[in-house]
């Protein structure tokens, strides 16, 4: 088992909301591993993006951290002065965003921006470093990269302003990436280039990836790992193929049951409907309201992580006793 | 059976500046009483545009809209204002679509009142308790609801005159999925209850294969390919249809699949190509496709405008070759 | 179906914590307000608790210091200025809410038609706004009241003339904003007209800014109507207007009874800056909940 490269430790979060603060996550433990591709997967509101956040410190300021660390080369991120994270930042753990347009400089044209990442970076400089990025841009899949490079984003596609942040991301030759929706509001064909290329990025540069998203259909063709959250906590981690094949958590059961896919139809009358997320929480876990299986037990406090086989945990009180 | 709506090759191009926009390039369809005609393609294709037009929301630039055996293009905008009441719109944006400032009983209150229908309050009860809200929600403003609960305040408001035919513009796109079947699954539950024909518009198929009987593929302005829902999503004929259906993911990592992988992006709107609109990126393109392209009939209504479609039957692209595409690392 | 609802505060919520809230955070505000409820109280009552009359005369107490029984002093005709200062206060702020809510109302209404129309009425009515912009408010409502005549009215006519202008720009920018919402097609597709889009569903929402700009019309008014009656425009003594009665101590500043000319320009003064007060408060209130 190799040494994780990144250790986020019993995360905890709170928000400011109505009558004090609302715990956005509950003890979050996750490792990532090098030269891996580990899936964050949950419906909206149910903490993904706010750990990413937590992990490159992009936190909004009203955000607390109620306790834990993230571990990332023997140091916690969580403790470090802005001037260090920033060192960290871009040069060993990037992030690509939802909305591609916006994470470019609406003023500066695209191929300078590559070349600004490949300045601070790469150490070169000048004419060197623009002609390293057009080759970037050219490698992430821009025909006619020289002309591109003189766009400005607002002149640029969502699926090309999407490939110029990678080409980004690849003058930094980060260690961690982080993608968060990175194709959510591209058209279906662009989001499967997209993800093609992100594929082969990863592949080629053996850096980790974290792919943040809602779409069980992704999680399967792109990931190898998986973390199932919901409402701030984690509820398994599995290989992909076990998670679909043999999922142990009810959530996650209920998840890939409610599924409509593209390539089959069900009947709807046998899909059993996802419960919504509720706002108020005990001190357990927060499935409890919902789950079919759930006991007295589980609204008072979870259990520690129960290794169903090696690399596939999961949180339950059904575990042990129902392991198979 | 006459068809409910029937729409004969429809045209809207735009000026944006001195570029014309093509959004809908001549398209030609029938929607029956009771159906579901789903309305797909990727952004751009001109379905939304489409919508609008029916609704009379646009000016057509040419074509004829028969709804109910009247042209609605002849019409003029009192004429149509006072159809209304037989077909109706749910938007995209459930939060955007409503008035901040007027209560759910206002927004629910107005078509009825509009159209002279208002006869008790027991309407706008069994108006929210259809779509499955309370009735206290009558008393509360856009900003007290959640996302999911907008959403069904849209669809009653656009069931409260019990129109004929309804128009839903991707209206489960900003939804989470487990609100999604549930939205899909009262949708379905209406139309039965109401006998509505519906317009379904939708860039999610998944959603589309299990709530249409039939489907139209749209690319550029146009339509490509057509058919009842299963026999296009199990056997594309329309390249781009194949590409499309091939690009979703799949939640099953034991399903093997090939991608059909289209080269570039799709190209602007600013000029209408002669012939195919998938010829700069299609894999098989060849000479015929650069010529004006007709509709190859497949059986059972399934219609495709691909050569393709000429040959033998084939399943969905298990066989289906790799195109060369530059969404590849060089 | 059991849902969890969201609860989020509504822009025009007005429970009282929220209220108190807003107050305890803005101090300036919180004084406007209370100036204006101030003012306003003593319009409504002031006339029926004041000792004197306002017009009566009384020759042998005239220009007398103030003291107990004349507590801001008398004037040369030997009225009290007290009662003066009390009665115009009613009258000023009478002029003030004339003047600002009709503004208001023409202004936004001729605003909300041309944003939401265009075309020729908007382009009509955006070049007449900006040759009435190309003159300060004051000096067009000198000259409308000098073409219509010194009554009372007239000078409300004047004023809110000169007024109207600003809440025009101000609804027609907003409905440039607000037809392009979806509810406005929304509600032409539920069957609507287009009239009673722009008036009932548009305008309410475009009214924001221009409520704030009346505030602030509300002190100008006060400013307006005192310097012309000071000009001897529009109100004219004996009429208790607290610019008649500046105008009336004018006179008085050098022989020294500085009563006479102090007590209604820091009525003046006060109600212009509470007026300002509250209008700064309502824009900031509104920039802050906005979002």
């Amino acid at each position: 088992m190799s040494k994780a490269l990144l250790h986020i430790e019993d995360l905890s979060l709170t928000f400011p909301a109505e009558g004090g603060r609302r715990r956005v996550l509950d003890r979050v433990t996750l490792d990532l591993y090098p030269n891996e591709v580990l899936g964050l997967v949950g419906e909206s509101g149910s903490g993904k993006t706010i750990t990413s956040l937590a992990v490159m410190g992009l936190l909004p300021p009203t955000a607390r951290i109620g306790g834990g660390h993230v571990w990332f080369e023997g140091r916690d991120l969580l403790a470090l002065p802005e001037r260090d994270l920033r060192q960290v930042r871009g040069k060993h753990i990037a992030m690509i965003f939802q909305n591609p347009r916006a994470a470019l400089n609406p003023l500066m044209r695209a191929g300078e921006q590559v070349a600004r990442a490949v300045r601070l970076h790469r150490g070169l400089s000048g004419k060197a470093a623009y002609d390293t990025a057009i080759e970037l841009l050219r490698h992430v899949g821009i025909s006619d990269a020289a002309a591109r490079a003189r766009a400005y984003p607002h002149q640029l596609s969502g699926g090309m302003a999407q490939r110029v942040l990678v080409a980004m991301m690849l003058a930094c030759q980060p260690r961690l990436l982080i993608a968060d929706e990175p194709t959510t509001g591209l058209d279906v064909t662009i989001q499967a280039q997209i993800f093609e290329l992100i594929k082969e990025v990863q592949a080629e540069t053996g850096a980790t990836l974290l792919l943040i998203t809602h779409d069980l259909g992704v999680v399967s063709e792109v990931c190898q790992r998986v973390a199932v959250m919901y409402a701030g906590q984690i509820m398994e981690v599995a290989p992909v193929e076990a998670l679909f094949a043999r999922p142990q958590h009810p959530y996650t059961e209920l998840l890939l049951q409610s599924l409509l896919r593209v390539d089959r139809y069900s009947d709807l009358n046998t899909i059993p409907a996802l419960p919504q997320i509720t706002l108020t929480y005990g001190s357990g876990c927060r499935f409890a309201n919902r789950c079919p299986d759930v006991r007295a037990v589980c609204r008072e406090h979870r259990p520690p992580p129960f290794a169903v086989t090696s690399g596939h945990a999961v949180i339950c009180h059904k575990y042990p006793e129902e392991a198979p | 059976m006459e068809p409910l709506l029937r729409v004969e090759n429809l045209v809207k191009h735009y000026r944006e500046g001195p570029h014309t926009i093509h959004a809908v390039n001549g398209i030609s369809f029938d929607v029956y009483p009771g159906e579901t005609v789903g309305l797909v393609g990727e952004s751009g294709c001109g379905k939304t545009t489409t919508a609008r037009c029916l609704l009379r929301l646009e000016e057509p630039t040419s074509g004829r809209i028969v709804f109910n055996g009247q042209n609605l293009t002849a019409l003029s905008a009192s004429q149509v204002r006072a159809l209304r009441r037989h077909f109706q719109m749910v938007f995209q944006d459930a939060h955007e679509s409503l008035n901040p400032r007027f209560s759910v009983r206002r927004t629910l209150h107005e078509p009825l009142l509009l159209h002279g229908l208002f006869r008790a309050e027991s309407q706008l009860y069994e108006a929210v308790e259809r779509v499955n809200l309370e009735r206290e929600h009558l008393g509360r403003h856009p900003a007290q609801l959640s996302g999911g609960q907008k959403q069904r305040v849209g669809v009653a408001r656009a069931i409260m005159t019990h129109p004929q035919f309804v128009v839903l513009d991707e209206p489960t796109s900003s939804l989470d999925m487990s609100l999604r079947i549930h939205v899909i699954a009262l949708l379905r539950r209406l139309q039965r209850e109401l006998n509505m024909a519906y317009l379904f518009i939708s860039h999610d198929l998944s959603t589309v294969r299990h709530l249409c009987d039939r489907v139209l593929v749209m690319y550029l302005g146009r339509v490509v390919e057509m058919g009842p829902t299963e026999a296009v999503f199990a056997r594309p004929r329309h390249v781009y249809t194949q590409a499309l259906l091939s690009a979703i993911p799949i939640p099953d990592p034991t399903a093997k699949r090939e991608r059909i992988l289209l080269k570039g992006e799709t190209p602007s709107l600013r000029e209408i190509k002669v012939g195919c609109g998938l010829q700069d990126r299609c894999p098989y393109v060849a000479d015929e496709c650069l010529r004006p392209v007709p509709f190859y009939d497949l059986g059972d209504g399934h219609q495709a405008a691909c050569r393709l479609a000429r040959q033998e039957p084939q399943a969905m692209p298990t066989q289906a070759r790799h195109g060369d595409s530059e969404g590849k690392l060089r | 179906m059991a849902e969890t609802t969201i609860r989020q505060p509504v822009v025009t919520a007005t429970s009282l914590s929220s209220t108190l809230r807003r107050f305890r955070r803005r101090p300036a505000f919180a004084l406007g307000v209370g100036l204006v409820l101030f003012y306003t109280l003593v319009a409504l009552f002031g006339p029926a608790l004041t000792p004197y009359e306002p017009a009566k005369t009384n020759p042998r107490a005239s220009l007398e210091p103030p003291s107990a029984t004349f507590l801001f002093g008398t004037d040369k005709f030997g009225r009290d200025v007290l009662t003066r200062v009390v009665h115009a206060t009613r009258l000023d702020l009478a002029i003030a809410a004339s003047v600002g809510l009709s503004a208001f109302a023409i202004g936004s209404l001729i605003g909300g038609l041309a944003g939401y129309y265009g075309g020729l009425l908007d382009d009509v009515v955006m070049r007449v706004v900006d040759v009435m912009f190309a003159f300060p408010a004051f000096i067009l409502a000198m000259a409308i009241t000098g073409m219509l005549g010194d009554t009372l009215q007239n000078v409300v006519i004047a004023i809110a003339t000169a007024y109207t202008p600003y809440f025009i720009r101000l609804t027609r920018a907003e409905m440039l904003t607000v037809r392009t919402h979806p509810y406005a097609e929304a509600a032409l597709s539920v069957g609507n007209p287009r009239w009673r889009i722009m008036l009932v569903h548009l305008l309410p929402n475009a009214l924001t800014p221009s409520l704030v700009q009346m505030a602030l019309v509300f002190g100008w008014a006060i400013l307006d109507t005192a310097g012309l009656a000071f000009l001897g425009l529009g109100i004219t003594p004996p009429t208790a207007e607290w610019g008649v009665l500046v105008s009336e101590g004018a006179q008085r500043i050098v022989s020294g009874e500085w009563w006479v000319w102090l007590f209604p320009g820091v009525a003046i003064v006060l109600a212009a800056f509470a007026f300002s007060l509250v209008g700064d408060g309502l824009r900031d209130i509104v920039a802050g909940e906005e979002r």
